[in-house]
């Protein structure tokens, strides 16, 4: 037998986490991420961790605030109105500086919306979701494969900058089986001892968190201080994957399974003669802006494929600032574009546009 | 019908009945030996209010290439056990493509003359079996005795693994299903090729 499993998304990134050596999971159930809870529920103890099924998503996402604070690695799965119900929190935790991964399995929305896969909550990830001036740095896997490995980088990248770490999945990716493969895995050093309130030595002085400085000016000191952060987070964690975008004459521009669909969608194009390429942005914060630029230099037409009613075509927008046609396609309501469909379209739009 | 080659290069099927039929096991199944073989593979299930006692359906891909897109909307197979699926699936299979179904839950199976049909009792010899539930793997052997995407051995192995090992004493008598489903598949000619 191989060393791969065959898992789904769900579960690969239940098992990841154990892997990672997540101290501890606070969730609480909905579909289409059920099997996260239901996993680890029966997996943790046995590795002496803890799970604990909250009251509701608002209780989840303030008791990894808290375990967080404690100094120990901690995440929270939910789904689109789960992930709803965190906002308040997360806004708390990014404020109170501190690490953990929050793994949202997009349905569609909005309100309780339906459990098929979808891509409405990027707005809610990318540009803010709770209140006051935060990011968070924004994960999007693309295969159950991706759903392990984005573990691992999630929660190295939460306790590198003190930030919360998204992971933005979908239904599909969650529900689908493929293989996985789990990588051995270094956990980095981190010195949480400047922080963390883990009981107070004499030694030192009192480790203190909070979001709270009333005063304007320790506010604005701190808002300096994470837009600091963040900058260093634009700077040095711009992840995304190109696939034929050598000599392409256009450009399909998708995140996890939009992206997928899209290399199918690109396979049928290229069979009959339409040089399209793709670009996955793997992190949708930070933004791959600048390669976005620059591909607007080399082809005639972008064409962002969601499973929304348009949202990241935004930012597509602001990267090509102009000097090509940003054009959009999206199903909605857990409805999936076909690649025939998404290749019908970019043939259209290449009509309408002249720039065949 | 898609060569032999071609098949084993890359077979898109969707399985698709009732909840309970034993669909996404199935597919399960399938996936789990396409792995054995070191295929690339993925199982797409629906899992939607379909799941609660409606249809249920599951798109298998095996590839010796990299998977692009896991959501399909045409298919070279599918395997359909009720008339829900046949009416909702035989329009999305490639011309030339294998529309196996379940002779016993299908009263109307599809018209279509540019692709290969064929209905399988599995549900009668599941009973005549002494035990309902294996007429999933009865149409599972069918389909590999028309489909051989994956060797025998692998989809033994994977048995193995997808059912529970408290249900292990159970594997002889899949066995013999899967082998009853290819035995009944096997004087079936192609009528195109």
């Amino acid at each position: 037998m191989t060393e791969f499993k065959l898992m789904k998304g769900n579960e690969a990134m239940a098992e990841a986490a154990i892997l990672a050596g997540c101290d501890a999971y606070f969730g609480y159930p909905i579909t289409p991420q059920s099997e996260v809870l239901e996993y680890l529920a029966r997996e943790m103890p046995k590795h002496n961790r803890i799970v604990m099924q909250a009251e509701s998503e608002v209780a989840s996402i303030n008791m990894v605030y808290g375990a967080a604070g404690a100094g120990f690695r901690t995440m929270t799965s939910s789904s689109s109105p789960g992930i709803s119900l965190m906002q308040e929190g997360i806004s708390y935790i990014a404020g109170a500086e501190l690490p953990c991964l929050i793994v949202n399995v997009n349905r569609a929305g909005p309100g309780l919306g339906t459990i098929q896969p979808g891509q409405g909550d990027y707005f809610q990830s990318t540009k803010g979701g709770g209140h006051g001036d935060y990011r968070m740095i924004v994960l999007a896997p693309a295969s159950v494969q991706e759903m392990a490995d984005f573990v691992y980088l999630g929660f190295d990248l939460a306790e590198k900058y003190r930030n919360p770490v998204l992971m933005l999945s979908d239904g599909a990716i969650g529900q689908m089986m493929e293989k996985v493969k789990f990588k051995p895995y270094t956990r980095p050093e981190v010195d949480k001892s400047g922080w963390a309130t883990t009981g107070k030595p004499k030694t030192r002085k009192r480790n203190y968190i909070t979001s709270l400085h009333i005063l304007p000016e320790k506010m604005e000191e701190h808002n300096r201080h994470l837009e600091e952060k963040f900058k260093m987070i634009r700077e040095n964690e711009v992840r995304f994957e190109e696939y034929n975008t050598e000599g392409a004459e256009y450009l399909f521009v998708a995140y996890g399974l939009s992206a997928r669909i899209c290399q199918k969608a690109m396979d049928m194009a290229r069979q009959k003669g339409i040089k399209v390429g793709l670009l996955r942005p793997v992190t949708l914060y930070p933004y791959p802006y600048q390669r976005l630029n620059e591909l607007a230099a080399q082809v005639k037409l972008m064409l962002s494929v969601e499973l929304n009613s348009g949202q990241m075509v935004e930012d597509v927008r602001l990267a090509v600032n102009g000097k090509v046609p940003v054009e959009f396609y999206g199903r909605m309501g857990g409805m999936m574009p076909t690649p025939e469909e998404i290749v019908h379209h970019l043939e259209t739009l290449i009509q309408y546009h002249h720039v065949n | 019908m898609n060569s032999l080659n071609d098949c084993r290069q890359l077979e898109e099927l969707i399985v698709a009945g009732f909840g309970g039929q034993g669909v996404l096991s199935l597919g399960m199944t399938l996936a789990y030996a396409g792995m054995v073989e070191n295929k690339e593979i993925s199982w797409m299930p629906s899992y939607g209010p379909e799941m609660r006692g409606g249809t249920a359906n599951c798109i298998v891909i095996l590839s010796e290439n990299k998977i692009s897109s896991p959501i399909l909307s045409q298919f070279d197979s599918a395997i359909v056990l009720n008339q829900p699926s046949m009416d909702k699936f035989a329009p999305r299979i490639k011309e030339g493509g294998l529309l196996l179904y379940e002779s016993g839950n299908i009263f109307k199976p599809s018209t279509r003359t540019d692709i290969n049909i064929i209905g399988i009792p599995a549900t009668t010899e599941a009973l005549l079996m002494k035990n309902a539930k294996t007429m999933n793997m009865i149409m599972l052997g069918a389909y590999l005795q028309l489909k051989p995407v994956v060797q025998n051995d692998s989809i033994l192995e994977a048995l193995a693994k997808v059912l529970p090992e408290k249900y292990h004493h159970l594997l002889p008598v899949n066995r013999q299903a899967l082998e009853l489903g290819e035995a009944l598949a096997r004087d079936w000619k192609p009528e195109l090729v």
